[in-house]
């Protein structure tokens, strides 16, 4: 059995009256890359967001429930957000650069948490960029302007973005849905490197690429779990026939 | 369509584009006008010499400057402010009573007239502060008037920056001020210093001000604690004196060059040098 | 979320910096008032507002004519210019090919950024003789200023106009074309009823615009204290009797000028509350 490193307890959500995400329980094992599957306005993103606290940044929003990480609430005073963001990185649906150079990207996180330096930096961005797959594209404009890019490229510098701040779990929001089909698997080729050193949360874009990168999928409807369980035996044997709908496309 | 819609349509086109064209040819006009008689007057000797026999004789030269002592005055004290209140209204708060009377007062600072920026200048920084005519004064008077155009373009600036930026640098593990100071801030710059500009351009081309506030004397200013004439109200009195017309033009055609530098140049080099490293 | 000792100095150091627009403004709303508040209570209100005779060196205060001066020159400037602003805007939203576009939009900024004395400057060595010329009079007139401020205010108008313009729905314009209407009956009566409460916004502003402006008309309105008979006649504003005497005058005649910038201050208040409560009413 393998260790749990995320465990969510009875999550509710709340926007102002609106509730988006019902009593929802799991857990996410160590090493491994969970799919959160479930169609467009399932609660997902936001679930994604509970897990790093960054729906805090909402003010009508209100969370109920526990999110354990490594057995400690996420949410307790003791826990500092910053560092439990280091600890828990975040990808986003589009790619996001920030508007500095390709080396001041990956470096952001780093230089913020201050008391490193320069050649450590250096050697961070440098495995950084090489782990997500992107150091023959960009070794040569590092000082370039991150915008300058393509999108695939953009998405695979917020990877390695991530991945500098030496975070235990990667979270990623629909990482492919912008990218052409090339940077898709370029990108789902890192992942199954990165679960050797870290634990993987992914919204995938689409059944396909849940099938294609994870190891357990859960899937998740109208803010609801609806059952989880590993990548095998849901796609051959799903246990419930709103799951059986959503994978044989009926819906969604 | 029947003759007289499509009259009607022809007519309507006809006069909205001739609105549009003597606009245009008029702004041409006056700056022709004004450039074709004052760029003859320009020379280095005009630019660098102190005026003499009140304007009649000699250069413009400690105009320049008292024009640029107020102008810089008036940037540094307004700026930080202007851009702070910005950043508070854009990214410390929600929509509140406080952030409704803020709005309100700037607001109505932005539509206060001149004039009555002058007399508040004269009264409180001449007066009742006792810094006398003075380039201080002139320059605190004008930080007052530009402030509201540095908040509203640097707030509309702020807002404009996509908010899943600060998402990301929240994510990476930074904190709001480390968001707003790395990521905002730069990401609104181009807007700011527009802002900033034409904030520039307001000092340097206010003239009622100025007059009540710094003074008319002629002389090289020589601190922060002298009187200056600036450019525009250096103009203003040869003009209306009719003290020498061939110096007004000359001033004015500057003032004009001026202007048009802060409002076309800098932004094509605004494009040039802020568009790099995004 | 508990916010660390650091991020609770910064968000007061913010505060602070953002109460300095409520404080200028109280600051100039209590130094202009004390320093003509008192003249104008001794003086009596009525006749000081309404006084006919402005004659300091006499100790007369009346400031009626530069009222009606004042009302006469920013309606002339509206009638002028707000007809063309909102041309202009109409042009920019609707007609203005790209390029045009780019070069009408920078070229109305600029318009905003020249000098106020130059315009003043340029009226008075053209417009003022032409006017004496072709219709008579001294030139230096209520007309003349109109149309100084008339150009002065366009930025205003058009921008502003613009902006409401532009902010429209697309199914607006898309639905009404869709009923058959022809370009201009789309603008005319679709679009401009849809923006009326910015195209509003900006006539108002406009004209505060032309009440406020001193630099520009003290050159060319001729500045005599008398009630006009036509816009041939010349006038004195508010603005241009502060601009005039403050050089000089002292005392009583101080405190007037002063109370004249009170009257001023209240007028262009009411004005700005009207354009922000109509701008917000949306």
């Amino acid at each position: 059995m393998a260790h749990t490193k995320i465990s969510i307890r009875n999550m509710n959500f709340f926007y102002g009256q609106k509730q988006v995400i019902h009593a929802l329980s799991m857990d996410v094992y160590e090493h491994q890359i969970l799919a959160l599957l479930g169609p467009a306005n399932s609660g997902i993103t936001t679930l994604l967001r509970g897990m790093n606290r960054l729906c805090d940044l909402i003010v009508e929003a209100r969370l109920e429930g526990e999110i354990l990480l490594d057995g400690q609430d996420i949410f307790h005073p003791e826990v500092g957000v910053t560092q439990l963001r280091r600890r828990v990185a975040m990808v986003f649906d589009i790619p996001t650069p920030l508007p500095l150079t390709v080396f001041d990207n990956v470096a952001y996180g780093l230089k913020l948490q201050g008391g490193k330096s320069k050649a450590e930096i250096q050697e961070t961005v440098e495995r950084a960029i090489r782990m997500a797959a992107l150091w023959d594209d960009v070794k040569d404009r590092l000082d370039e302007s991150a915008l300058s890019l393509s999108g695939g490229q953009q998405q695979r510098l917020c990877i390695a973005r991530a991945l500098a701040l030496d975070p235990e779990v990667i979270l990623l929001d629909r990482p492919c849905a912008s990218l052409d089909p090339i940077s898709t698997a370029k990108i789902e080729e890192s992942l199954h490197t990165l679960k050797e050193s870290y634990t993987v949360v992914i919204a995938p874009h689409s059944v396909q690429q849940a099938a294609r990168v994870s190891d357990r999928v859960a899937f998740i409807l109208m803010g609801e779990l609806i059952e989880i369980a590993p990548n095998k035996e849901i796609f051959a044997n799903p246990q419930d026939q709103r799951t059986s709908d959503y994978i044989t496309g009926r819906f969604g | 369509m029947s003759p007289h819609v499509r009259r009607q349509e022809r007519l309507a086109k006809g006069v909205i584009w001739m609105a549009a064209v003597s606009v245009m040819a008029t702004l041409v006009f006056i700056i022709l006008y004004i450039l074709s008689r004052g760029l003859p007057v320009i020379s280095w000797s005009f630019l660098t010499e102190i005026p003499r026999s009140m304007g009649r004789l000699g250069g413009i030269s400690s105009t320049i400057v008292g024009s640029l002592a107020v102008t810089v005055v008036a940037i540094v004290i307004a700026v930080p402010f202007g851009i702070g209140t910005a950043i508070y209204l854009a990214e410390y708060t929600r929509e509140s009573f406080i952030t409704k009377i803020i709005r309100f007062s700037a607001e109505s600072l932005a539509g206060i007239p001149s004039i009555v920026f002058g007399l508040f200048g004269f009264i409180f920084f001449v007066i009742f502060l006792n810094l006398g005519w003075s380039i201080l004064s002139g320059g605190l008077t004008l930080a007052f008037m530009i402030l509201p155009t540095v908040i509203r373009t640097s707030e509309e600036a702020i807002r404009g920056v996509p908010y899943i930026l600060r998402e990301v640098s929240y994510s990476l593990g930074a904190n709001k001020w480390q968001t707003v100071s790395r990521v905002v801030l730069p990401s609104a710059m181009r807007g700011i210093v527009n802002g900033v500009l034409l904030s520039i351009g307001r000092c340097v081309a206010e003239t009622a001000a100025v007059m009540l506030t710094a003074g008319s004397t002629l002389r090289m200013p020589d601190s922060l604690f002298a009187p200056a004439r600036t450019m525009a109200v250096h103009f203003y009195i040869l003009a209306r004196e009719g003290i020498s017309l061939e110096n007004a033009y000359g001033t004015a055609a500057l003032l004009i060059l001026v202007i048009f530098a802060i409002n076309v140049g800098a932004n094509i080099l605004l494009d040039r040098f802020m568009t790099k490293g995004r | 979320m508990k916010k660390t000792l650091a991020e609770v100095v910064t968000e007061k150091t913010f505060l602070v910096l953002a109460l300095s627009a409520i404080s200028a403004l109280v600051l100039i709303t209590v130094f202009i008032f004390v320093q003509g508040g008192p003249f104008i209570t001794t003086q009596g209100l009525g006749g000081f507002v309404f006084g006919m005779s402005w004659a300091p060196s006499q100790g007369e205060y009346g400031i009626f004519p530069m009222i009606v001066g004042t009302v006469c020159v920013a309606l002339g400037a509206a009638l002028i210019g707000v007809p063309i602003g909102i041309c202009c805007s109409i042009f920019l939203a609707e007609f203005a090919p790209p390029l045009l576009k780019n070069i009408f939009r920078p070229a109305i900024q600029l318009l905003a950024g020249i000098p106020s004395v130059v315009y003043g400057f340029w009226g008075l060595l053209f417009v003022v003789p032409f006017i004496r010329h072709y219709l008579g009079g001294p030139g230096l007139s209520i007309l003349a200023g109109s149309i100084i401020l008339a150009i002065m205010i366009l930025p205003t108008v058009v921008s502003i106009s613009e902006v409401s313009l532009i902010a429209l729905p697309r199914t607006y314009k898309e639905g009404a074309l869709a009923l058959g209407l022809t370009h201009w009956q789309t603008i005319y009566s679709v679009l401009l009823p849809a923006a009326k409460s910015g195209i509003v916004a900006a006539i108002v502003l406009g004209i505060g615009r032309a009440i406020g402006e001193t630099m520009a008309v003290i050159m060319v309105l001729g500045n005599s204290v008398a009630l006009p008979e036509s816009i041939l006649d010349p006038v004195r504003t508010l603005t241009t009797n502060i601009g005039i005497e403050m050089g000089y005058a002292a005392g009583e005649h101080r405190e007037a000028l002063f109370a004249t910038g009170i009257i001023l201050f209240l007028i262009i208040m009411t004005i700005n509350a009207l354009a922000q409560y109509i701008t917000r009413r949306r």
